[in-house]
């Protein structure tokens, strides 16, 4: 049983990793990023063909794939989100849609359907494992990804709330208009910020990549992961991120318990308890107002 | 020689489909000036100060920051350049501090970044009255605080003018007579104010000038005391000649 349970905490690392450049962009510009799996994948070739073909050790190669894709996530927001969030607020996910039908055939015209992994650049890390008392195994690369995991959010956490950009960030999240009013190039600024969600992309595939494989078409499952474990944790700090990720991990845990094909079932009742509560209390929050404004 | 204007706009007019909204505003504000814009609903004030700020594109005129045209730059430039504005509505950055609403603009607003943003948003906030809930979440403010809070973000960028509208606004007598104060105050170290107001009290007390628009056109310029008088403004404003 503790075993379970710690598993579905290292699980929920993963999650977490997974979902944080998803939260991100929509937590700072209202965009659901459906291309954000799709995305990853690219990354995971990235890391792959540095890795593989140019035998660059992960370590190094993390960064250098993380940089190329900042850039790009700039590059995405100028060409495609900039004009595409200035329409309707369909336009973006219609437009990130597309893009990631282009991406996954772009990559499977590339690299054909080969499954890919990571795991042969880092030696035995992939399946090392470490005991703990109660004859509990724990895989070393699961506990390292947890940690990236809140590494990550942590960081992102402290340049939001800390630094410049991070102000010029949450000034452009909330009101757009007035943060160009104080100077703020809000074109700019979104176009960073698109640029970090995309570079944090590159740590979720690292983590994808070693903890098993990946083909062309394999972005649709982390998006729905990570869309999943953002609609449970819900909006706010990147942190309900880590706990979103958490519960579905536990979710799909208990699902494996009572049935060997329930793990994806209890992942999906936990979204839809979320989806359902969450619109319950909207409900009640609206009519609270309505009874409110008629005793006015 | 006639000093040239702090603030030129000229022949802006603006028209939403068939709807002409402006139609070829033209008006020189000078260094030190308050001006003061009154008008009934629908005559093309706010408009007129989202032109100045860039929030729209004229349809025909140009706007000159101290003898530049900033016709063609974008809202966060014209700021640099000297343009600050305050909403009717307050929108303070309810996620972020008091301070760092502040900072924000004193970091990305001024047109001289020389000297350090955090001392300059310390003063603006000792200025403007709201050191002591400098570390609140900014959402968290009463009004008269949110009104004080646009005014201090828009000093943090250093302005030449502050264009105001309707600060007064859904407050008490007594905490407009503090607001206007600091106007003032504001107004003697040298920067110049554009305000729409609905309030006529606090005008009257306040500027050096006062132009009333109707329709979307100026239909009178002067001083308070004439402008309130001529015929045109009694028709536009108050309805029937009173």
């Amino acid at each position: 049983m503790s075993a379970q349970i710690i598993n579905a905490v290292l699980l929920g690392g993963y999650y977490a990793v997974l979902a944080t450049g998803l939260a991100f962009m929509f937590s700072v510009m209202n965009i659901i990023n459906l291309a954000h799996g799709s995305l990853i994948i690219l990354s995971a070739y990235g890391l792959y063909i540095a890795g593989h073909m140019l035998g660059i050790p992960l370590a190094l190669a993390v960064p250098l794939v993380c940089a190329v894709m900042f850039g790009l996530g700039c590059l995405l927001y100028r060409g495609v989100l900039a004009r595409a969030s200035a329409g309707s607020e369909l336009l973006p996910l219609l437009a990130t849609f597309g893009l990631a039908i282009i991406l996954d055939n772009l990559l499977f015209q590339v690299f054909g359907a080969d499954t890919l992994s990571l795991a042969p650049l880092v030696g035995d890390l992939s399946w090392a494992s470490v005991e703990l008392p109660g004859d509990i195994w724990v895989g070393q690369l699961s506990v390292y990804i947890l940690i990236a995991a809140v590494a990550v959010i942590g960081v992102l956490e402290v340049i939001l709330r800390r630094t410049a950009l991070g102000h010029r960030i949450q000034a452009v999240s909330q009101d757009r208009a007035t943060a160009a009013l104080l100077g703020i190039d809000t074109g700019r600024t979104a176009a960073i910020a698109t640029g970090l969600a995309l570079a944090v992309g590159v740590i979720a595939a690292a983590a994808l990549g070693l903890r098993s494989a990946w083909g062309p078409y394999a972005g649709a499952a982390q998006l729905l992961f990570a869309f999943e474990a953002i609609v449970i944790g819900g909006a706010g700090s990147l942190w309900r991120v880590l706990a979103g990720a958490m519960l579905l991990a536990f979710a799909q845990s208990a699902g494996a318990a009572v049935h060997p094909q329930g793990f994806l079932i209890g992942g999906h009742l936990a979204f839809l308890v979320a989806v359902f509560w969450r619109l319950q209390a909207w409900r009640d929050r609206l009519s609270a107002l309505g009874s409110a404004r008629t005793a006015a | 020689m006639t000093p040239s204007p702090v603030l030129r706009a000229e022949g802006l007019s603006m028209a939403f489909g068939a709807f002409k909204v402006l139609d070829r505003v033209s008006l020189d504000v000078f260094g030190g000036e308050i001006v003061g814009i009154l008008g009934p609903n629908g005559a093309g004030k706010t408009t007129f100060m989202n032109l100045l700020t860039g929030a729209y594109r004229p349809t025909t005129g140009r706007v000159h920051v101290l003898g530049e045209d900033v016709t063609h730059l974008a809202t966060a430039d014209r700021c640099r350049r000297g343009i600050a504005r305050t909403h009717q509505v307050p929108r303070p950055f309810g996620g972020m501090t008091v301070f760092e609403n502040v900072l924000v603009a004193a970091r990305n607003g001024r047109g001289d970044p020389s000297g350090d943003p955090v001392g300059l948003a310390w003063q603006v906030l000792e200025h403007t009255g709201l050191a002591g809930v400098a570390n609140r979440k900014a959402g968290s403010l009463g009004l008269l605080d949110r009104k004080r809070l646009e005014l201090s973000r828009a000093l943090a960028t250093g302005p030449r003018v502050v264009l105001l509208d309707e600060i007064g606004g859904g407050l008490t007598d007594a905490e407009a007579d503090r607001l206007v104060a600091l106007i003032r105050d504001i107004q003697r170290d040298g920067v110049t104010i554009v305000w729409i107001e609905h309030i006529m009290r606090l005008l009257t007390e306040c500027c050096t000038r006062m132009i009333c628009m109707a329709g979307g056109a100026v239909i009178a310029d002067g001083l308070p005391g004439d402008v309130i008088d001529a015929p045109a403004v009694r028709t536009a404003y108050f309805g029937a000649a009173a």
